[in-house]
């Protein structure tokens, strides 16, 4: 077999940054981003598409990493957890409300899963109006696909409330 | 002061990194290492006839392949019985990869390193193993049954007979007024931490030194079984715990096959090796728990009060005991609860299965104990017709019956007397939060909506801490950073934000100053592990007694500087002053740089502790004769036993006769573990505990079929909770200090687990009025039950037949 045959470079934008990476065709996203690019903060649980913890924004939507190719990104924009926070003009770094939630509420543990949550809930905050009260339903929606073994869910349902409320105060 | 921590919701110093994609886990760690992959045993009991490797040598990017003939020395002997007991009669464990037989689905055969994880799997699909099926045992009853043996020289399948008893139970049975007995089962769940396990080794051979990663609940241990295995001495093997991305128990047990195999490949080969588990492998190579039939005969009063208990348990311990029987002694000693039983008899026989090995998960044994005691307790009340909380009020250890002996010998060899606890406390607080005395009221409101109600409630203690030691390390160093150090490692509890407020209350600095490490045998080399619930006991205790050492030569050295008595100082946001004289003070870092006398001045600091900065003592040595350089102490703590923890759990079920849909409506938890650290994380760890818990009850279970196949070994079909599953969590606290050890604080990391399957199975059996004898519990059995013309009513739900009300 030749490289031709299973290899694709490909180029896409990372967290507003083009990255070019030649990866073998069946290489996983999840796998590229992390051991090609060496962004490890997206967290592998269990390579099957359930757990979530793999999940980054690919041209605004949440996807599960794992589900997908590497080379399906090509020309894409991804987002991963390592691109959530934004740098502020003294060189450090401004965390997402959706990160500063999660702190402020205690809604992680071992931190495992906690990458696939933030960006889950980021592209879900959002999307929406902020204007808007958050639902129950709405939070229920965002945190209902991912799995979490420390927290029992209640201080990361607690952190999207959170984060809702200072990005509505934000806008406001 | 700002610097009193203790007992304050801190938020957690762990979580910038975690929260910005910066944690280091192991997967995360060596970029450029070789990959490993196994293949595992597809059969649950087998003879390995041959393994063929021809076809895998042309891969591309292969490297090594290993099998058991590969293996030499301490290698190539069974792994090791971690916990030895005189009642394990007789232990069996695994080889790193297996010698000639197989004895579950998922038993390492071969070991491939190869360029990449990719790579090395296109190796294993080309090994052609052969094997000669053997029969396979499943479960508690096969096992007993004896039919078929796992292990050809145990044929009764029994590794374990654990026996304990606190006096002549038979004519005290006999004796008693009333007596009942019966036989309930509880399944197989499994701790599934999100990050499995993984290695990773990279050997230096100019300096002969080993270095290993592992997602372990044990670094300390996990390098010493490397160096005695690996013929390696200690002082050439470095073992950290990175971040752990939880473990819940399985990661305590060690060495597993892969913390070996992994280092060994990488000293071969010369090459940084890694293994990073996937999901199947774990529900197939790791370990499960839970699984046991419980046979309960207890004899009781017309009040209720129990008179004696009898319990003959039978445990599955799957294939190996590596971990020996510590999950049927806990569950053994644990089951008394908060309960003054007056004689009580338990045998726990501990069988072999064609299964994965059965080691804690967090409870260890607890949640069944739990789940006998509290069952026995529903149906003393259902016989006599009294509330279910009244027959346990009856049977409470009393707040002036501390200490209490159960003259028992709990899982570290020690007695179980009880320190502390107020039980009446929690069940007149248990009964308030969840509205218990409302009961009917919410049945018949529930029942106007077409729904049947159940409450339900269970009651434990927990002995938590368990020695026998651990220790801490606190160093100040010039620039006012406190380095602090424990060789206990951690997997999300948040160590270094509950050890660094510890320290900062102990030591009158402020928490910015203090880094804390745990899990890194460069930094700490001796440790037991993170399990039942000691790290706070266990590492915060060592780490506040060190802290004390610091602070008692901080001031000695301040009392010289200050010419003052050390009795007359205090040291406040990292100032050492003189009680109320201000500005007589010096800063810490400052005592810590004079507490090293110095030769050779690198920084303005260091200048001044060199010999002609400051007039000494001509007729005195520098350094004091049994005193050290640096301003740093080390110290251990040992407790005498372990400390004792308590709670109550009580939960409100909704059941739609049409679905059998079981809705947990209403979840309330009273929580005692001593003083706390810090209350926003004991509060996480009830979170998790009861959506454990829950899970346990209602969802998860290995499902075996009879040839030893997991059938759900994946996400998709093990039902893991959600939120969506996991019930809101009304919390209220109660604090009885442990006498113990010098902070007053018990564990807490496994409680919110114990109770949840006894709870519910208690409100679930007074929702629908049948007995309820296997847990965990589906909708769909839930529905067979009630249609079975076998299943039994229960008395109470006889009684309201009587009086018209939905039974």
């Amino acid at each position: 077999m030749t490289s031709i045959d299973t290899e694709r470079t490909i180029t896409v934008t990372v967290n507003g940054v083009p990255r070019e990476a030649t990866v073998p065709v069946r290489r996983l996203l999840s796998d590229a981003l992390r051991h090609d690019l060496g962004l490890t903060g997206t967290h592998v649980g269990c390579e099957h598409g359930v757990c979530g913890a793999c999940t980054v924004v690919v041209d605004g939507a949440p996807v599960r990493s794992c589900l997908m190719l590497a080379v399906q990104v090509d020309g894409a924009e991804v987002r991963t957890v390592e691109g959530l926070a934004r740098e502020d003009h003294q060189g450090g770094q401004v965390l997402h409300p959706v990160q500063e939630a999660f702190r402020e509420c205690h809604a992680l543990q071992c931190g495992f899963c906690t990458p696939g949550f933030l960006m889950t809930i980021a592209a879900g905050l959002e999307a929406r109006d902020n204007a808007e009260e958050l639902t129950e339903d709405e939070v229920e929606d965002m945190v209902g696909g991912n799995l979490c073994r420390c927290t029992g869910y209640a201080n990361i349902k607690k952190a999207v409330h959170h984060a809702a409320a200072a990005m509505k105060d934000a806008d406001a | 002061m700002t610097t009193k921590l203790f007992g304050e919701p801190v938020r957690r110093r762990e979580d910038q990194r975690l929260i910005t994609g910066k944690g280091r886990y192991l997967d995360d760690i060596g970029h450029t290492a070789l990959a490993a992959a196994f293949v595992r045993s597809p059969h649950a009991h087998a003879r390995i006839v041959s393994i063929d490797v021809d076809e895998a040598l042309d891969v591309e990017g292969l490297v090594a392949i290993y099998t058991y003939e590969d293996l030499t020395g301490p290698m190539a002997e069974p792994l090791p019985v971690l916990i030895p007991h005189p009642q394990l009669h007789s232990p069996r464990t695994g080889f790193p990869l297996a010698n000639g037989e197989v004895n579950h689905v998922g038993e390492p055969v071969v070991m491939v390193v190869a360029t990449d994880r990719y790579v090395a799997e296109d190796v294993c699909d080309r090994i052609v193993v052969t094997y000669e099926e053997l029969p396979v045992v499943v479960g508690v009853d096969a096992a007993r049954a004896a039919q078929h043996a796992v292990h050809e020289e145990i044929p009764d399948n029994i590794a374990a007979r654990h026996h304990q008893e606190t006096g002549d139970v038979e004519p005290v049975l006999a004796a008693s007024p009333r007596a009942l007995s019966f036989t309930q089962y509880i399944e197989r769940s499994a701790c599934m931490p999100m990050e499995g396990k993984g290695v990773h080794a990279k050997w230096d051979a100019d300096d002969s030194s080993l270095r290993v990663y592992t997602s372990t609940q044990a670094s300390t241990s996990v390098r010493a079984a490397i160096a005695a295995k690996l013929d390696l001495s200690l002082d050439k093997v470095e073992v950290i715990a990175p971040d752990v991305g939880g473990g819940f128990g399985v990661k305590i047990v060690h060495p597993w096959p892969e913390e070996l195999l992994v280092p060994m490949a990488a000293i071969a080969l010369g090459r940084e090796v890694k293994w990073a588990e996937d999901r199947r492998e774990h529900f197939i190579g790791s370990a499960h728990e839970r699984q046991q039939r419980q046979e309960i005969t207890v004899g009781y009063d017309d009040d209720g009060r129990i008179t004696a208990l009898d319990v003959h348990i039978w445990h599955d311990n799957g294939a190996y005991t590596p971990y020996g029987i510590i999950v049927p002694i806990v569950t053994a000693t644990q089951l008394v609860g908060p309960y003054a039983i007056p004689v009580y008899r338990v045998i726990v026989e501990s069988v072999f299965t064609n299964t994965v090995i059965v080691t804690p998960y967090r409870g260890a044994g607890r949640p069944q104990g739990c789940y006998a005691m509290e069952r026995t307790m529903d149906r003393i009340a259902d016989e006599l017709g009294l509330d279910r909380a009244l027959v346990r009020e009856r049977n409470l250890i009393q707040p002036d019956q501390f200490p209490y002996d159960h003259h028992l010998t709990f899982q570290d060899g020690r007695p179980v007397i009880y320190d502390s606890g107020d039980y009446p406390g929690l069940l007149v607080k248990l009964k308030d939060l969840v509205g218990w005395d409302e009961a009917s009221r919410l049945r018949s409101d529930a029942e106007a909506r077409g729904k049947l109600l159940g409450v339900g409630m269970a009651l434990y203690v927990e002995g938590t801490g368990p020695g026998p030691y651990e220790g801490g390390h606190v160093q100040v160093l010039g620039s006012g950073k406190v380095l602090v150090s424990t060789g206990l490692t951690s997997q999300g509890q948040g160590h270094e934000t509950a050890f660094a407020q510890i320290v900062a209350s102990e030591l009158g600095v402020p928490i910015e100053d203090v880094e804390v490490t745990t899990g890194d045998t460069r930094r700490f080399g001796y440790a037991v592990g993170t399990f039942a619930s000691r790290a706070a006991v266990m590492s915060g205790n060592a780490i506040a007694l060190a802290a004390r050492g610091v602070r008692e030569k901080a001031l000695r050295i301040a009392a010289d500087v200050l010419e003052a008595e050390p009795a007359d100082l205090e040291i406040d946001e990292g100032l050492v002053q003189v009680k109320g004289v201000p500005g007589t003070s010096i800063p810490l870092r400052t005592v810590a740089v004079l507490s090293n006398p110095l030769r050779y001045a690198f920084d303005e600091a260091a200048r001044q502790a060199t010999q002609f900065a400051k007039p000494g003592d001509d007729d005195k040595p520098p350094i004091a004769e049994g005193d050290a350089p640096g301003l740093e102490h080390r110290d251990y703590y040992s407790p005498i036993r372990s400390t004792f923890a308590s709670g109550a759990h009580a939960a409100i079920v909704e059941i739609d006769p049409a679905t059998w849909e079981i809705d947990v409506v209403k979840y309330a938890v009273v929580h005692d573990c001593g003083n706390v650290v810090n209350p926003m994380i004991v509060e996480g760890q009830v979170h998790g505990g009861v959506a454990q818990g829950v899970g346990g009850a209602l969802y998860e279970r290995m499902a075996y079929d009879a040839d030893g196949q997991l059938q759900n070994a994946s996400f998709m079909d093990f039902l893991m909770p959600y939120a969506s599953e996991v019930p809101d969590i009304d919390i209220d606290h109660q604090q009885t200090p442990s006498p113990l050890n010098p902070l007053g604080i018990k564990g807490a990391g496994e409680a919110g687990v114990i109770p949840g399957t006894a709870a519910l199975a208690s409100a679930i059996e007074d929702a629908v009025g049948r007995r309820i004898a296997s847990m965990p519990i589906s909708p769909t059995e839930l529905y067979d039950l009630v249609r079975s013309p076998d299943s039994e009513m229960t008395a109470t739900a006889g009684r309201r037949a009587g009086t018209g009300v939905m039974a």
